[in-house]
């Protein structure tokens, strides 16, 4: 093997879905030993499929995978862990109550005579191997009781302990905050100067450029271009995904900000599991003002806009709209009154999955007129239904085949359209955001974004809540921080800097 | 022509899987059928379930009587397949028709044997009213259990079904015995009977029950209630985010169920049995299920399997008279028919049917209900 093999080659690879769409076209990627290689794509143009091809999920079509310069076939997972693959997904493989040695020696257990459990050995193998990377993990620690960062870092200690000399991160950052994106990464760099390759997939520009060796980018199942980072830059690599010229930066432009239409006051709530997650918020959103909640996920956000727009009933507080005490009104009549909201799950709340669009176009609205008349707003009107659905598939760019088609078969992107279409009406009084771009492309992100500064500028109050730092940074123009239930910090858009938030976020204090 | 089968597609997505899964079990219980032949007098005879099929179409189709008794069995069906397919629809599954029906069948028989001597005119429509009000209040109880504390309708539907035997029986026993009798009964229905349109039994119910799978379909397809009862079933969160009520949506349904139930019931008293004594059978009820899962919760799915399931009780006995297969044979095609659309992987293996990508399947509501697995297409 000479030097310059690349540890890992896949050539020609192409796989064809049984619906025709072609997820992978002839991709060609290979990766040098001691590299990271970033894999750059939208949501859906192939990064997932290709690797589930290396790790043995998918079968490919066509091409040629070589491992150490040897043409291999694999045929499964199993296969893959042999041949010193590793894949850490983006939804963790973990098994809650178990703790992390228990989880890292799943399936490869350490066993004494009569095949009882050596945990005390597996601890220690485990230790030395966190040490040796310089991990801060407590392998008798219950992984339900470790954050999502912690949490990742035994993913890695798994892919590495079963002897991973490649090892595929899928979209590792997406459920972390800044400063633990930065510790993730210096594990990656450990890991790499210790030998180890690492593919590394994302949709985040700025993480590529920072961690990566090599960027190639996938648009639509096929490579348009690699690139070195130092040679490349943020917009260029946008264009290269999106196919056309991107602004990443939404001119937020001058906000105007009139009375107080938003008023929260003291709010407590519980979560599901009865325990108290909102502990005493205060908040106030301006007409024509974006007021955007910056935090760890879990931190009790989405408790608060629930309870904002009625899902949860509070334990206390009180929440106003235009003065007006709405405490105690349902949903329905909260949105009545003006308020609009976009839940984070779309799939789980914005969306009924097999309902074709139509229907969900008017979700929230089916029980008013012109949807539904006749015997007292009884009988639902297919014509109205349908013509607003067209237009708003239309005005916001809902990519489809047909409308008759059920929701879920459209892209994220699209599902995300249909429901901020639906919720942007033009007689709002307050606009509750949850999550608005979560798992969405670059083309999909700007327009969204755009969309809501539009309502902004329309004299809406706009409650915007995202895990995304930088989403917060970019539209908000007053930002807070919350963290275990409270408002810990308020900034203006001047004020208000990344590693100054972030830290916050992380820590609840100012100052570590 | 390419027109008509654009137009046929979506509906043949939906009644592929039953349509096969009853020409699996016909093959199936056509096996058995032979094996079972080789042990009779008649002797081994490849041939005989053809023989007993061709006996049993034209018992239940071959005549005018034979169509009759088909539709008198299939009326009640239908009630009793649209009360489940409601339920399910919403996301519920009323295993308590048997017990509703009941209720529904006594409720009719005390009012209309109470009002024997009165037109019919005011005897059938007040009987008919107090058998669908009865098998609604006795739908409500599960409802609103299930509404406010959350007790699964399938246990508290199960066991309100033996309530509704012994309650009955005692009533009958002990309230509303009619006297001259060797057996606890109630009085006849007399003038209440419903009016027979043509034959000897094609009575007026059977209207009123495909009627009533016109005015359900156009309630769940049209109605802001329909809307509502089905974005409950499909996805209960996104149902409260819309601003419905799903816990009264629930309960309302259980309600809707009962009183389908109690319709059949009453139907089936007012134009068939004519009095009511303990042990009448409910079988209506379990057969309901078997109905409302073949035809896939859908209204008018549901009419053709209840036509399917009466041709079955209709023609089974001349194919017993002629052929020597007994009538049994039918109780193991109907369990065949749930069997296949249960394991419907095995039908779309056999006859290559690819999987659809988004549905509401009713199975994954039943199953669910038995603490199963819902299959992966429906768990997302």
């Amino acid at each position: 093997m000479s030097e310059n093999t690349p540890v890992l080659e896949m050539r020609g690879i192409t796989k064809r879905f049984p619906t025709g769409t072609l997820a992978n076209d002839a991709i060609d990627l290979d990766l040098k030993e001691r590299e990271i290689h970033a894999l750059l794509g939208e949501n859906g143009a192939g990064k997932t499929t290709l690797m589930n091809i290396l790790y043995g999920l998918v079968t490919p079509d066509e091409g040629e995978i070589r491992i150490d310069g040897a043409p291999v076939t694999i045929h499964d997972p199993a296969d893959a862990i042999r041949r010193g693959i590793g894949m850490v997904h983006q939804h963790f493989m973990l098994v809650p109550v178990l703790t992390v040695a228990e989880n890292v020696v799943l399936g490869q257990e350490i066993t004494a005579v009569g095949g009882i459990l050596d945990m005390t050995a597996a601890e220690r193998r485990i230790r030395d191997l966190a040490d040796r990377l310089a991990f801060s993990v407590d392998p008798r620690a219950r992984v339900d009781q470790l954050s999502l960062g912690q949490q990742q870092r035994v993913e890695i200690l798994k892919a590495i302990y079963r002897g991973a000399r490649i090892l595929v991160l899928d979209e590792p950052t997406a459920v972390l905050t800044p400063q633990e994106t930065h510790e993730i990464f210096d594990v990656l760099r450990r890991l790499r100067e210790e030998g180890t390759s690492i593919i590394f997939i994302s949709h985040k520009l700025d993480e590529v450029l920072d961690i990566a060796d090599r960027i190639t980018v996938i648009r639509r199942g096929k490579v348009v271009g690699s690139r070195r980072p130092a040679a490349t830059n943020e917009s260029e690599l946008a264009e290269l995904m999106v196919g056309r010229a991107v602004s990443l930066r939404v001119d937020r432009g001058q906000s105007h900000p009139g009375q107080v239409i938003l008023e929260v006051a003291g709010l407590r709530a519980l979560d599901d599991r009865r325990h108290e997650v909102v502990r005493g918020v205060d908040l106030t959103v301006r007409a024509g003002e974006i007021v955007g909640i910056a935090g760890v996920g879990g931190n009790g956000q989405d408790e608060l806009v629930e309870g904002i727009v009625g899902l949860r009933k509070p334990i206390a507080g009180a929440i106003r709209l235009a003065g007006r005490d709405m405490t105690r009104l349902s949903v329905d009549a909260r949105r009545d009154l003006g308020i609009a909201y976009v839940p984070a799950d779309r799939q789980r709340f914005g969306l009924v999955l097999p309902y074709r669009l139509p229907d969900n176009f008017v979700l929230t609205r089916y029980a008013e007129a012109p949807y539904a008349s006749g015997l007292g707003g009884f009988v639902r009107q297919d014509r109205p239904i349908r013509s607003e659905a067209g237009r708003l598939a239309k005005e916001f760019d809902v990519r489809t085949s047909s409308l008759d088609v059920p929701a879920a078969t459209l892209s994220g992107g699209n599902q995300q359209k249909v429901v901020v279409a639906r919720e942007f009406r033009h007689d709002l009084k307050a606009l509750i955001i949850d999550q608005p771009t979560r798992g969405l492309d670059v083309g999909s992100i700007e327009f969204i974004h755009r969309q809501i500064i539009q309502r902004r500028d329309a004299g809406v109050a706009v409650l915007l809540v995202s895990a995304e730092l930088d989403e917060v940074l970019d539209l908000s123009d007053r930002i807070l921080v919350m963290y275990r239930g409270r408002v810990v910090g308020s900034f203006t858009a001047a004020e208000a800097q990344r590693e100054k938030v972030g830290l916050l976020m992380a820590t609840g204090e100012a100052r570590p | 022509m390419r027109r008509v089968r654009a137009t046929l597609a979506p509906t043949w997505a939906v009644a592929s899987i039953p349509v096969y899964s009853i020409v699996l079990a016909f093959a199936v219980a056509a096996i058995v059928v032979i094996v079972s032949s080789a042990f009779t007098e008649t002797g081994f005879d490849p041939l005989l379930p053809l023989k007993a099929y061709g006996s049993l179409f034209a018992g239940a189709f071959g005549s005018g009587n034979g169509i009759a008794n088909t539709l008198v069995a299939a009326a009640p069906l239908m009630f009793g397949g649209l009360a489940v397919g409601l339920g399910l629809k919403a996301g519920l599954f009323n295993i308590g028709v048997a017990g509703q029906f009941l209720v529904g069948a006594f409720a009719a028989a005390v009012t209309g044997s109470s009002l024997a001597n009165a037109p019919t005119i005011v005897g059938a429509p007040l009987a008919i009213l107090a058998g669908a009000a009865a098998g609604a209040a006795y739908g409500f109880i599960p409802g609103y259990l299930k509404a406010r504390t959350g007790a699964h309708e399938v246990v508290t539907t199960i066991m309100l079904n033996n309530a509704a035997v012994l309650l009955l029986t005692w009533a009958v026993n002990d309230l509303v015995r009619a006297p001259g009798f060797s057996f606890p009964r109630t009085g006849d229905i007399g003038q209440s009977a419903l009016p027979i349109l043509a034959g000897r039994n094609l009575h007026l119910g059977i209207a009123f029950a495909v009627s009533s799978i016109f005015v359900i379909r156009w309630v769940l397809d049209r109605t802001t209630l329909g809307f509502e009862i089905r974005t409950v079933g499909a996805n209960p969160n996104a149902a409260r985010y819309a601003g419905m009520r799903p816990v009264f949506i629930t309960a309302l349904t259980m309600t809707l169920s009962g009183l389908l139930a109690g319709l059949a019931g009453a139907i089936q008293m007012l134009g068939v049995i004519g009095f009511y004594a303990p042990g009448i059978t409910a079988s209506v009820g379990f057969d309901s299920i078997a109905v409302a899962l073949l035809g896939r919760s859908d209204p008018i799915g549901i009419l053709f399997a209840a036509v399917l399931f009466g041709a079955f009780r209709a023609g089974a006995p001349l194919m017993q008279i002629e052929t020597s297969v007994p009538i049994e044979v039918i109780d193991i095609i109907q369990a065949l028919v749930i069997l296949f659309l249960a394991a419907d992987l095995v039908v779309r293996r056999v006859f290559r049917v690819r999987a659809p990508k988004v549905e509401i399947t009713e199975m994954a509501t039943v199953t669910g209900s038995w603490g199963g697995t819902p299959p992966a297409s429906a768990a997302r």
